[in-house]
């Protein structure tokens, strides 16, 4: 038997009307909101540290400044959905926790290292692409708070998927030393990226559930298409070769054929064994251990300024 | 002499005015407390079903950036034109990524 609440709930659902952080809500809905939303979060504080890795190290002025920009952008997206998943109950302490003691994942694509100077081009072009594929989609989620967020977020980012692909297209056309540095990183980040979309649909322990309450929009596998989809003519102006030997164009099916993926691989970097997954949350634990006397500070200001305006008042 | 509105506390008022759009900020009212206020902008606010949720917040609690100010305020972003999408040019086929 259905509780009134719960067909008011999915009555909102089915007209398409956003939930609202004062709704009702099944206690489900609320938790894999959680789970998605502090996933998010996650992955776009850890995701600061490759490409924070080759900031001191840009080639140019004008490229550090835009690197520096950008990953000051993925903080405040951090914040943004740190603060919507907040209004679901759960505070930002608990969250880090989850993430510093590995109850709460992030995206597994951060777990590999950025080697070269190509390799921040090719997260801009292609991992904030893949990105952007699944948070366009988003935007149309049931969560108001979450849309909301998505609509703001993917406005911002189409800078960084756009100077992702400048940074690649000099390397494309310059040297040959160059030109081979682009396409070892689109060789080693095109298979990551696809696996940003998740386990195929099947495989995938939370997509029903979450598709009937659209939280989720569209399934793993159909993103996934559409970003296969739109990055081949990319790659073809770079000039470099397509990391997928068998892509090939599908005229029954309206899109490309592609391999499939390394799932092995997939599961172990999820599972705390890609390259990076220690030296990540390690990074993220002593940062946040060194700014213990910034938040300390700012607590004691706080209380010096009251204290001030007490003893001005009396 | 102090008229009794003055005794007063001014609310601003926010209404979302469909499910799902951010609260707006539509204007604000003399009340004596909350709850007071919420009444009184669903009075005078959405007379014609304007909105399906109302926000009231005391103006007092309003920290507000002053626009005089706004020049030297907003001037760290004023030299970062790479911060938009259209700074960068891109190859025709692939501009619209």
């Amino acid at each position: 038997m259905t509780i009134p609440q719960e067909e008011n709930f999915m009555r909102k659902i089915s007209a398409e009307e956003k939930i609202e952080p004062k709704d009702w809500m099944p206690a489900a809905y609320r938790k894999n909101l959680i789970r998605q939303i502090s996933q998010h979060a996650h992955s776009e504080i850890i995701g600061m540290q490759p490409e924070g890795n080759w900031i001191t190290r840009a080639p140019s002025l004008r490229r550090k400044a835009v690197l520096l920009s950008k990953v000051q952008d993925e903080a405040g997206h951090g914040l943004y959905l740190y603060s919507a998943c907040e209004t679901l109950g759960i505070s930002r302490s608990e969250m880090i926790e989850q993430l510093q003691t590995g109850a709460a994942k992030y995206s597994s694509i951060f777990n590999y290292p950025t080697l070269t100077w190509a390799d921040v081009g090719a997260i801009g072009w292609l991992v904030d692409g893949a990105a952007i594929v699944n948070q366009v989609s988003l935007q149309r989620t049931s969560y108001g708070p979450y849309a909301r967020g998505m609509i703001r977020i993917c406005k911002e980012e189409s800078f960084h998927q756009r100077q992702g692909y400048e940074a690649m297209l000099a390397l494309a056309k310059g040297s040959e030393g160059q030109k081979a540095m682009a396409q070892d990183a689109l060789d080693r980040f095109y298979w990551p990226a696809l696996m940003m979309f998740g386990p195929h649909d099947s495989d995938s322990a939370h997509s029903q559930k979450s598709m009937e309450w659209k939280i989720k929009r569209e399934t793993n596998d159909d993103l996934r298409q559409k970003f296969i989809d739109q990055t081949v003519q990319q790659i073809e102006v770079l000039g470099l070769e397509h990391p997928d030997k068998a892509i090939k164009w599908n005229e029954e099916r309206g899109h490309f054929d592609s391999s499939d993926l390394n799932w092995d691989e997939f599961w172990s970097v999820i599972n705390g064994n890609g390259h990076c997954n220690r030296q990540r949350i390690e990074h993220h634990v002593a940062a946040h251990e060194e700014g213990e006397w910034v938040r300390d500070a700012i607590t004691a200001y706080n209380e010096k300024k009251r204290a001030k305006q007490a003893q001005n008042a009396a | 002499m102090t008229t009794s509105t003055e005794k007063l506390e001014l609310f601003e008022v926010f209404v979302r005015s469909k499910r799902g759009l951010d609260h707006k900020h539509i204007g604000s009212l003399h009340a004596e407390d909350h709850e007071q206020a919420l009444e009184y902008a669903r009075d005078c606010y959405t007379r014609r079903s304007e909105g399906v949720s109302i926000w009231v917040v005391k103006s007092n609690d309003i920290c507000a950036s002053q626009e005089d100010d706004a020049d030297c305020f907003y001037d760290p972003s004023d030299d970062k034109p790479y911060r938009h999408a259209t700074y960068y040019v891109l190859p025709d086929p692939v501009n619209n990524m």
